[in-house]
């Protein structure tokens, strides 16, 4: 078994008085890609923002590299869901993934060339060299998801947080950032990702989070990838498209 | 300078500083908390008067940043408490507001704090009310007082310029990568407070939020770049003070209500006239998709 | 003191500000499940240029005339909110932080020329802070009816609107015509701050609608029993703030009838019995045990695009 990277110990977060997550625990090794999968509600994002201190832990624990976040922030990079920040704000698409670095650049400093440079560079590996200078709002949505994956690549984490990276872009930008993150995964980092998709969890991740409020199962995707998990994860019916597995059908409208 | 030429001039500071914060106010959805603010720092200035007896520039900057910060904590406590920002927002100021109207009423109500002064400025008088300074010499004290807190904007929007626009953008990531959100959130709050409490004086309580925020709504249909939007905005803000003056030399009436609607004249043009969305270029052009 | 409260004008002042105030609570419950709390200050501003015009225009000061104007104000105002908000990038908060302030400039303008044509005499200052004292019979009257208008619109159709402000989905499936219930909504929003800004003024009649709303939630879950209480809190502060004003003699009404408000939601949020502090204090001591309830400040953190 490679090194562990994150443990996460009897974790428990709320939002006002309801608990959204409750008693999670798991341990991630170095170089695994892991999808985090578990229905709506299910505490998928609060995990992610709990683990990096985004939101308030009300018991548990959480180690980076046997360290606390604080002291290892700079390996941590955080791809939030794009629906979080308002695209008409008024920069550009290369200014977007130059903030990626405003933690290293520190106060009082402004981004010099290099920085520039860096940023066209994570840009061009996500194919938009040439909406560098774009106005934010006026890509699409698959192209906002990849400035947004240019900007994790530019912090050159050791260990990156996405949540729903794949929702709702096209078919050409799914490849790109699948081919990223495989490219990630062989340079030895580790990376999380919140996944809603469940056809295509067995084809891009190696790993699986089943998350329902807990832990309901984490292991190697051949190992706990199975019809019975999905089941209790989800509470649902399955249904099996040309025996592969598909859509959850949710016994109650959300 | 003659006494028209300090006027205009007192007017297009507040319309400076005011344009530069007003930009970060909208982007930050925070345009309701400069209308509150606006109203407290009244509470912070009556009792910083009752306090020292004195309307000193220094005794009201102070007022003000407390009034200020205590209408963020409070609207964040509320908040936190499952009450509705807005609603929270509505709560604070109305009630801080309130009280500041009553103290007014009962302990102070003299020549130099009034309700009616509190509520529509009385720029005609600050060329009389003067300070000494060295090298400058004899200038009105409004304008001191705002030149002073335009570069103290100034300096701090240039200084954190990238911490500015990466926790008002995104706000989850500035925090990952180690930018103090909360810390940042408090420290704009005491500059929306250090520009409404010297802008008071000239425009009142409740006209310093158009100038606030309407030359920053009129920047952002101008431009996609958040440092011109900030240049525009100054601009615009100068630009409302001095056609609001003359608006009101020319029909006789409030200076600060005429700075007012000037803002929505200039919203107006922008509204009709912006190249990318203006209503003419959307009649012009249709709607420009990409992919 | 007693005489003040023998005159039977100031009985009658104390009766209209009454009903002002269950009318303000009752719909202030509404505007907060519509989420609109901050809308009904900037509808407020909105409207001090039409009482103005229509002072000018028809030099009277009768309170309906005066109204009028404002009601045609305050609608231009949220049209232009709706205008601003749908047709361009700027979003609702700042269109309303527009909207207030550059109409209430323009409001400003107006007083500033017709208290020089007209004299001081013309007491339109009274609708900036509210001056209950000043109002004579014929405005008793209009205001009273105006409000208890109001209240019977939202009585009848109660079952409706809860329907509309909770599931506008299922509300349009049962055949619910909701773009003419946003319309008598808006009406009934508009005609509640107009009829107050005598009486409370224009700048603080949105604490009536949002404070005693607020503070009805601390003593109950159920809607009805909401507006009932909101009402009752509404009505009491118009009352209490009307004859502290009335005492003081020449004070304005509107901050008295704020404070009065904002004491009863400070009881509220302290002794209420649905998640008052005291209440979640001693729920969270019993439950020491189990999961501590903390109250998180995510709001900063916290940015949601609609």
């Amino acid at each position: 078994m490679n090194e562990v990277v994150l443990e996460v110990k009897n974790l428990t977060a709320a939002y006002q008085k309801n608990t959204v997550l409750r008693d999670v625990n798991f341990q991630v090794e170095a170089g695994s890609l892991t999808g985090i999968v578990g229905p709506n509600g299910a505490g998928k994002s609060t995990l992610i923002k709990t683990m990096l201190a985004l939101h308030p832990v009300l018991s548990g624990e959480v180690h980076f590299f046997g360290s606390t976040y604080k002291k290892v922030k700079k390996r941590i990079g955080y791809v939030p869901q794009r629906g979080s920040v308002d695209w008409d704000f008024p920069t550009i698409a290369l200014d977007v993934v130059m903030m990626g670095l405003y933690g290293q650049i520190g106060w009082l400093r402004r981004p010099t060339k290099t920085h520039q440079r860096m940023a066209f560079e994570a840009l061009d590996k996500m194919g938009m060299a040439d909406y560098a200078n774009r106005q934010i709002s006026q890509l699409s949505g698959g192209q906002q998801q990849r400035v947004f994956l240019a900007r994790a690549l530019v912090q050159n984490a050791d260990i990156y947080f996405m949540d729903e990276p794949l929702a709702g872009v096209d078919a050409a930008t799914e490849r790109a950032i699948m081919k990223i993150l495989d490219e990630l995964k062989a340079a030895g980092k580790t990376v999380m990702v919140v996944h809603h998709d469940l056809q295509t969890v067995a084809d891009y991740f190696d790993h699986v989070l089943f998350l329902n409020r807990t832990v309901i199962k984490h292991g190697k995707t051949n190992d706990v990838y199975t019809e019975d998990n999905i089941a209790t994860t989800y509470g649902g019916s399955i249904r099996l498209i040309g025996g592969r597995i598909g859509n959850v059908v949710h016994p109650v409208k959300q | 300078m003659t006494y028209t030429a300090w006027i205009i001039l007192t007017a297009s500071l507040v319309g400076l500083s005011c344009g530069l914060i007003g930009v970060f106010l909208i982007l930050r959805k925070m345009a309701m908390m400069a209308d509150a603010i606006s109203h407290t720092v009244l509470l912070g200035i009556v009792v910083a008067f009752i306090i020292t007896q004195e309307l000193t520039g220094v005794h009201m900057l102070i007022g003000a940043i407390i009034a200020g910060l205590l209408t963020a904590l409070f609207v964040q406590w509320l908040n936190s408490l499952d009450v509705q920002q807005e609603a929270a927002i509505g709560i604070v100021f109305t009630t801080l507001f309130a009280i500041g109207v009553i103290l007014i009423e009962a302990f102070v109500g003299n020549a130099h704090l009034d309700v009616q002064h509190a509520l529509m400025g009385e720029i005609t008088f600050i060329p009389w009310n003067r300070i000494t300074l060295p090298i400058v010499g004899s200038i009105p004290k409004a304008a001191a007082i705002l030149t002073l807190v335009f570069f103290v904007v100034l300096l701090f929007i240039i200084a954190f310029y990238k911490e500015w626009k990466i926790t008002t953008f995104d706000p989850g990531l500035a925090a990952s990568v180690g930018i103090p959100v909360l810390f940042m959130h408090y420290l704009f709050m005491s500059l929306v407070s250090i520009t409404t409490v010297a802008s008071f004086d000239a425009v009142g309580a409740i006209m310093v939020v158009a100038m606030l925020i309407t030359p920053a709504a009129s920047a952002y249909l101008w431009t996609d770049r958040l440092h011109m939007m900030l240049v525009i905005s100054g601009l615009f803000g100068v630009a409302s003070a001095v056609i609001g003056y003359f608006i009101a030399a020319w029909i006789d009436t409030s200076i600060s209500g005429s700075m007012a609607f000037a803002t929505g004249l200039i919203f107006l043009a922008s509204y009709l006239l912006s190249p990318k969305h203006g209503l003419l270029a959307k009649y012009l052009k249709p709607e420009e998709t990409f992919e | 003191m007693w005489s003040i409260l023998l005159n039977s004008n100031t009985q009658w002042v104390l009766l209209s500000t009454a009903i002002l105030g269950i009318a303000a609570g009752t719909i202030g419950s509404l505007a907060y499940w519509k989420r609109q709390s901050l809308m009904s200050d900037a509808l407020a501003h909105a409207a001090l240029p039409g009482v103005i015009i229509a002072f000018l225009l028809f030099k009277v000061k009768h309170l309906f005339v005066l109204i009028t104007g404002a009601a045609i104000s305050a609608v231009i105002g949220a049209f232009f909110i709706q205008g601003i908000r749908s047709s361009t990038r700027i979003k609702e908060d700042t269109a309303m932080g527009m909207i207030l302030s550059i109409f209430y400039g323009f409001g400003i303008m107006l007083l500033t020329i017709a208290n020089r044509t007209s004299g001081n005499q013309s007491g339109l200052n009274n609708f900036i802070l509210g001056q209950s004292a000043s109002m004579v019979q014929s405005d008793v009257w209009t205001m009273s009816i105006l409000a208890i208008l109001v209240v019977s619109i939202v009585v009848i159709g109660f079952k409706e609107w809860k329907i509309y402000l909770f599931d506008r989905q299922f509300a349009s499936g049962l055949g619910l015509p909701l773009k003419g219930m946003d319309v008598v909504y808006t009406i009934l929003l508009v005609t509640t701050i107009v009829v107050g800004i005598q009486a409370v003024g224009v700048i603080l009649i949105a604490a009536l609608l949002i404070i005693p709303a607020v503070s009805a939630r601390y003593w109950t879950h159920s809607f009805q029993a909401m507006v009932i209480i909101s009402a009752l809190f509404g009505g009491a502060s118009g009352t209490i703030g009307t004859l502290i004003s009335a005492i003081g003699n020449g004070w304005p009404t509107g901050p008295f009838i704020v404070v009065l408000a904002a004491s009863f939601f400070i009881i509220s949020l302290i002794f209420g019995k649905e998640k008052g502090i005291l209440v979640q204090y001693w729920q969270m001591k019993r439950h020491k045990k189990q999961e501590i309830i903390q109250s998180i400040p995510t709001s900063v953190l916290k940015k949601e695009v609609q």
